[in-house]
C-alpha cells in the first residue's frame, strides 16, 4: 500500500541504526548511573525546601529587578546609539561606533568589574545605588552597545519611501522616526531583543564580582552559597528550574506580542 | 502676470560624478496639469523629487508659488504641506490603519484635532472612492486603492499642488483606470499637477502641456497634440514609437 510505504519512508536504515545506538547508550548510562548519588547531590528535596522562600522573595525577585533596570537602561542608550549611528553628523556616528566596538569587544565582567572599582578609585566617585547600582549601570552598557545594533538593523530595514512619504507629507525627521520608522522597525527588532533580554537574565549571574550582600544576591549567587553552605549541588537544579520558569512565560508573551503587532503586515 | 506654482531655474543635479539633470528651466502654471515623459534613466524622477527637495538640487533654484525653496531659511516641512506627493509604491505606512495613514500628519504637522483630522480624511476617501477601507490596514487593499488612499493621504492636508511620481507603474494594469480616474477628477477641479508617467493615453487627455525628457535635459515641450502627436525632434519620435509598439 501506498500509504504504508511513505510512513515506513523516514525509517532508512541510518535512522534505524541511529536510534538503536542512541537507546543502547542511553540505557547503559541508566544502568551504569549511581541513582542515589545523584539523586542526593542534584535533586535533595531537604536541600531544595531549606532555600525556600529567599529563593523566591530575594534571589529571584533581584534577578528580575536587575535584568529589567539593565535591559530599560540599555535599551534608551542604545536607541541614542542606533540613532546616532545613522546621523549625517560625523562627530555623532563616530562616537557611537567607537562605543559599540568597544562594549561589545570587552568580556561583560571586566566592563562591571572597572566601573565598580575603577571609577571609585580613579575619580573617587561612586555611582549611586551601591555595588548593585554599579553592576546595572555596568551592564546597561554592554547591552546598549549590543541593542544598539539591533535597533540599527531593524530602522535600516525599514523601506526608504516610508521615510519619503513622512516627509512629504511635511512631518520632520525626528516627527518620522517615532511616529513612522521605529513602530515599524519594533518589529522587526522583537524576535533579536527578546534574546538581548533573555541573554541579559543570565549576564545578571555576573553580579557577584563585585560583591553582594545578602540581601543583594541573585539567583546564581544565591546558589553558589547554598552549594558551599551544604556541599550539595541541588541549589543549581534548582535554579535552573527557576530561570526556565522566568523565561519561558516570558517567550511565550514576546509571541503573543508579536503576533499582536503583526496584524498591519 | 501672477506667480507660477512651481518655477525651476538652471537646476542641476549630480549623483556623485554623475550629472542627473542638466541644467533644467521651466515652470507650471496655477491649475495647470503638466506630464513629464520619456525614456527611464532620463532623470523625470529626479526633477520631480527635486520640486519638494526630497532630492537636494547641487544648483539651481525651486521656487513654489515665489519662495526659493533651496534657501536653507525655509522651512522645508511647512512648504511641504502645499506640495502633494504621490509615489510609484504608494508608500502607505503599514502600521496603521487608512485612516491612521490619512490622519497622522494632520494631528501631528496641521495641529489638528483627532475629530477634524477624521472628518477630513473621511471626506477625503469618500471623493477618491474608498471610504469602505477606512478602518482596514492597507496591506488588505488592492494596489489600485492603496494609490488611491495615498493620493487622499496627499489631499488631506490641503495642498496647492500635487507630484505624481509614476504613480501607476506598480500597478496591476486593469486597476490602472481607477487611479487615472481620480487624477482626472483633481485636474478638472484645477490642481496644480506634475506627473511623471509612462500613461501616454492620460497625457493626451488631461495634460496642458507635455514635457519631453532625455539624458538630463528638456528636449521637447508643448501641447500634448503636438509633442505626443507630431514631435519636432527625433528623440521624442524614437521614444514614441517605442512606448507605442509596447
Amino acid at each position: 500500500m501506498a500509504t504504508r510505504k511513505r510512513r515506513v519512508g523516514p525509517w532508512s536504515l541510518g535512522t534505524v541504526v541511529a536510534w538503536l545506538i542512541t537507546i543502547f547508550v542511553v540505557a547503559m548510562l541508566a544502568i551504569v548511573a549511581d541513582w542515589e548519588r545523584i539523586g542526593h547531590h542534584f535533586f535533595n528535596l531537604e536541600v531544595a525546601e531549606a532555600m525556600l522562600p529567599q529563593l523566591l522573595t530575594v534571589a529571584a525577585r533581584n534577578t528580575v529587578i536587575y535584568t529589567i533596570a539593565s535591559f530599560c537602561i540599555g535599551f534608551v542608550l542604545a536607541l541614542m546609539l542606533a540613532l546616532m549611528r545613522l546621523s549625517s553628523f560625523g562627530p555623532a556616528r563616530a562616537f557611537a561606533l567607537a562605543y559599540i566596538e568597544l562594549f561589545r569587544g570587552l568580556p561583560a565582567l571586566v566592563t562591571l568589574i572597572l566601573l565598580a572599582f575603577g571609577i571609585p578609585i580613579a575619580f573617587s566617585l561612586r555611582i549611586p545605588g551601591g555595588s548593585m547600582g554599579a553592576a546595572v549601570t555596568g551592564l546597561s552598557i554592554v547591552a546598549g552597545a549590543y541593542m544598539a545594533e539591533t535597533i540599527r538593523g531593524g530602522i535600516e530595514a525599514v523601506p526608504r519611501g516610508q521615510m519619503e512619504a513622512a516627509r512629504s507629507l511635511g512631518m520632520s525627521h525626528g516627527r518620522t522616526m517615532f511616529s513612522i520608522i521605529l513602530p515599524q522597525a519594533f518589529r522587526i527588532m522583537i524576535p533579536p531583543l527578546t534574546n538581548e533580554f533573555v541573554l541579559l537574565i543570565k549576564d545578571t549571574s555576573l553580579f557577584y564580582v563585585v560583591g553582594s550582600t545578602p540581601a543583594t544576591r541573585e539567583l546564581v549567587k544565591f546558589a553558589r552559597d547554598f552549594m558551599s553552605d551544604r556541599r550539595n549541588a541541588t541549589p543549581l537544579t534548582v535554579i535552573a528550574v527557576v530561570y526556565l520558569l522566568i523565561t519561558l512565560p516570558l517567550t511565550y508573551l514576546v509571541r503573543r506580542l508579536e503576533a499582536r503587532v503583526g496584524k498591519g503586515r | 502676470m501672477s506667480t507660477p506654482a512651481i518655477q525651476i531655474i538652471e537646476l542641476h543635479k549630480y549623483f556623485g560624478d554623475l550629472e542627473v539633470l542638466k541644467g533644467i528651466d521651466f515652470q507650471i502654471d496655477r491649475g495647470e496639469v503638466v506630464c513629464i515623459v520619456g525614456p527611464s534613466g532620463s532623470g523625470k524622477s529626479t526633477l520631480l523629487r527635486c520640486v519638494n527637495l526630497l532630492e537636494e538640487p547641487t544648483s539651481g533654484q525651486v521656487l513654489i508659488d515665489g519662495i526659493d525653496i533651496t534657501d536653507p531659511s525655509v522651512d522645508i516641512d511647512q512648504m511641504r504641506t502645499r506640495i502633494g506627493m504621490v509615489f510609484q509604491q504608494f508608500n502607505l505606512f503599514p502600521h496603521l490603519t487608512v485612516l491612521g495613514n490619512l490622519t497622522i500628519a494632520q494631528i501631528k504637522v496641521l495641529k489638528r484635532s483627532k475629530e477634524e483630522a477624521e472628518t477630513v480624511a473621511m471626506d477625503m476617501l469618500e471623493r477618491v472612492g474608498v471610504a469602505d477601507k477606512a478602518h482596514e490596514y492597507p496591506i488588505r487593499c488592492s494596489g489600485g486603492q492603496q494609490q488611491r488612499v495615498a493620493i487622499a493621504r496627499s489631499l488631506c492636508m490641503g495642498p496647492e499642488m500635487m507630484l505624481f511620481d509614476e504613480p501607476t507603474s506598480a500597478l496591476d494594469p486593469e486597476l490602472v483606470g481607477e487611479v487615472l480616474d481620480v487624477m482626472r477628477s483633481l485636474a478638472r477641479d484645477g490642481m496644480t499637477m506634475m506627473v511623471v508617467t509612462h500613461e501616454m493615453g492620460f497625457a493626451k487627455d488631461v495634460a496642458d502641456r507635455v514635457v519631453f525628457m532625455d539624458d538630463g535635459v528638456i528636449v521637447e515641450e508643448g501641447p500634448p497634440s503636438e509633442v505626443l502627436v507630431n514631435p519636432r525632434t527625433d528623440r521624442a519620435r524614437r521614444f514614441l514609437r517605442m512606448v507605442a509598439e509596447k
